[in-house]
């Protein structure tokens, strides 16, 4: 972080001072401007057409007009968001904050004790799934769990019943499709900060007679409080955000079951053409990541002292 | 103090280690047990893809085929289908990382190099836009590029999604950079060179394996980007795989199952390629040098 701005170049540059410090900052313009643009013109394009008729077609949808709250009246009154809230939570509690988070610290501990062409393979399988393109993983989840998909031809073969997943179970389904898909993220992460721990400490803990548990619950753990709660965030973010996994398996369905709130905003703006109504529950969703957002950084920031 | 207290911790090093690597060995074999089965758990949705890929009447089980055959990526490897979508892929992404790098390099320099009061808020400014979920301002990005009729313009998706990236690529730009010691840009200066001159002759040149590494990254976030091309994008000669590849299988009556695994497979190679040459240079935790350690 700190680089110090050589003391020579002060002398050479000694003309206008003030100013060649500000031209200095000039290359920074390109990506501040992209910013700008893209993003936080987007987010703040949001929070105004939240509060207008805006439509895909039609006559709204060249001059919408300003309808101050109704959007959110209708948000509080619509028995579609309390639903997609609750599901957008319980996926992201399911599948990241304890799918995804304690399989990847399982698979990182295991794969510390394991044989190392054990843990090689393992880990590529592992990692395969994440970095396969979004829409091929949704198709591979989505016949794997379709009715006469892989997961019920296993079950069938054990002498189990063989339920119509993405109709009778969607969110089961694209939770544990999402734990398969993400879980890579964390068990890099895991393994990253599980190789920092010095292995002395593990062995006077074991010296001291301490159980397996014992030593993963007082040593290990808190020695890696940090990767936690950094991946904890992360996890949280990238999955709240989750949109081609569901679409391409459950598609929100059946009967809005699966619908969280990016499947939400995307059906009210694009498949009813209500851009405004659309835009209001994407603002909640932004919301929410600006929230995570700041305490990340903060939890950054406060780990750096 | 006696030899015999001196010895102690030495000894007791050795008598731990034994104990330790006994412990680990007692454990191997049940943590081979679990990874194992956890493994299969993740390699049984891929099998699918890879059985179904080969057999020409494959449905949604994984089985073996009666007869392996490639018919399906005969059938599949024409123009329309798939070497136009791979080609609009190629262009969407080279462009995307194209200008990630451009304006990451531009950016991260004076971060890098210059100490201003700007540096650390303007940093965590940008890290807070990381945090940004994408799928939500996918609504309002399209009122945007209607507004300013850009959709269905490549450029503008690409600038998009460009910019989408470009938090993450500046600060892994910014942390390569700063490994480069400022020293050997000092001579460049003092002989009156401007700093983007010094950028351009002495400090790319150095970190070109980091640029390497940030622009695979980019490429590889963009060759899969499925939503964004499936709202920005509109005509179909546009197009990237990822958006042709779920209208191929989301309008066609009859699905063939096989062909799209097929289509896959196909269009998964470039991006799995390209993280293996990535993983096996720069350690298989690339992606996390840049947001994780900061």
């Amino acid at each position: 972080m700190a680089t110090t701005t050589p003391q020579r170049l002060r002398t050479v540059n000694r003309l206008h001072p003030h100013l060649r410090r500000q031209a200095r900052l000039l290359p920074v313009l390109p990506a501040v401007l992209l910013l700008l643009v893209f993003l936080a013109g987007p987010v703040l394009w949001a929070f105004h057409a939240s509060f207008t008729n805006a439509a895909l077609t039609g006559r709204n949808a060249r001059s919408p007009g300003w309808v101050g709250l109704e959007n959110y009246q209708r948000l509080i009154t619509d028995p579609v968001l309390p639903l997609s809230l609750v599901l957008t939570v319980v996926f992201v509690g399911g599948s990241a904050i304890l799918g995804q988070n304690l399989l990847g610290l399982a698979l990182a501990l295991l794969m510390k004790r394991a044989r190392r062409p054990v843990a090689a393979v393992v880990g590529t399988a592992v990692v395969a799934a994440w970095v396969l393109p979004e829409i091929v993983a949704a198709f591979a989840a989505y016949a794997y769990f379709s009715r006469d998909g892989t997961l019920n031809q296993i079950l069938g073969g054990l002498g189990f019943g063989q339920p119509d997943w993405l109709y009778s179970f969607p969110m089961v389904a694209i939770m544990l499709a999402n734990i398969w898909r993400g879980t890579a993220f964390s068990m890099l992460v895991y393994r990253a900060a599980l190789d920092d721990v010095p292995g002395e400490v593990t062995e006077a803990a074991l010296m001291d007679g301490a159980s397996g548990w014992q030593r993963l619950a007082y040593v290990t753990i808190p020695m890696i409080r940090s990767s936690i709660a950094t991946n904890l965030m992360l996890i949280t973010l990238q999955t709240l955000a989750v949109f081609t996994l569901i679409w391409v398996m459950t598609a929100g369905g059946p009967a809005n079951a699966s619908t969280t709130l990016p499947v939400l905003a995307y059906q009210e703006a694009f498949k009813f053409g209500d851009i405004g109504y659309g835009t209001a529950v994407a603002s909640v969703l932004i919301l929410i990541g600006l929230v995570f957002g700041a305490a990340y950084v903060r939890l950054l920031r406060g780990s750096k002292g | 103090m006696t030899t015999a207290a001196r010895a102690s911790p030495g000894a007791r090093r050795r008598a731990g280690a034994g104990a330790v690597s006994r412990a680990q060995h007692r454990a191997r074999v049940p943590a081979d047990a679990a990874l194992i089965l956890i493994g299969a758990c993740f390699v049984l949705p891929l099998l699918w893809l890879v059985l179904a890929s080969l057999d020409v009447s494959a449905g949604h089980e994984a089985r073996l085929p009666a007869r392996v055959s490639l018919d399906n990526f005969a059938a599949i490897m024409t123009p329309g289908l798939l070497f136009q979508p791979l080609w609009n892929s190629m262009l969407l992404s080279a462009g995307t990382a194209a200008v990630n790098l451009i304006a990451a390099v531009l950016a991260a320099y004076p971060l890098s190099r210059y100490q201003s009061r700007f540096n650390r808020p303007f940093m965590y400014t940008i890290l807070f836009g990381t945090c940004l979920p994408i799928t939500a301002i996918m609504v309002p990005v399209y009122g945007l590029f209607v507004q300013l009729d850009l959709l269905d313009s490549m450029a503008a998706t690409i600038f998009f999604m460009a910019t989408t990236t470009l938090p993450m690529a500046i600060w892994m730009t910014k942390n390569f950079m700063d490994a480069v010691p400022v020293s050997l840009e000092e001579a460049a200066w003092v002989d009156g060179a401007s700093g983007l001159t010094a950028l351009r002759t002495i400090v790319l040149p150095l970190m070109r394996q980091g640029l390497g590494v940030v622009f695979i990254f980019v490429f590889i976030q963009a060759w899969g980007n499925f939503f964004v091309p499936f709202v920005l994008l509109l005509s179909e000669a546009r197009q990237p795989a990822a958006v042709s590849i779920f209208s191929f299988f989301g309008q066609h009556g009859a699905v063939a199952y096989g062909q799209l695994a097929a289509f896959s497979i196909l269009y998964s190679v470039p991006v799995l390629a390209l993280y293996v040459i990535v993983a096996r240079g720069a350690g298989s935790s690339f992606a996390l040098s840049g947001a994780v350690k900061g």
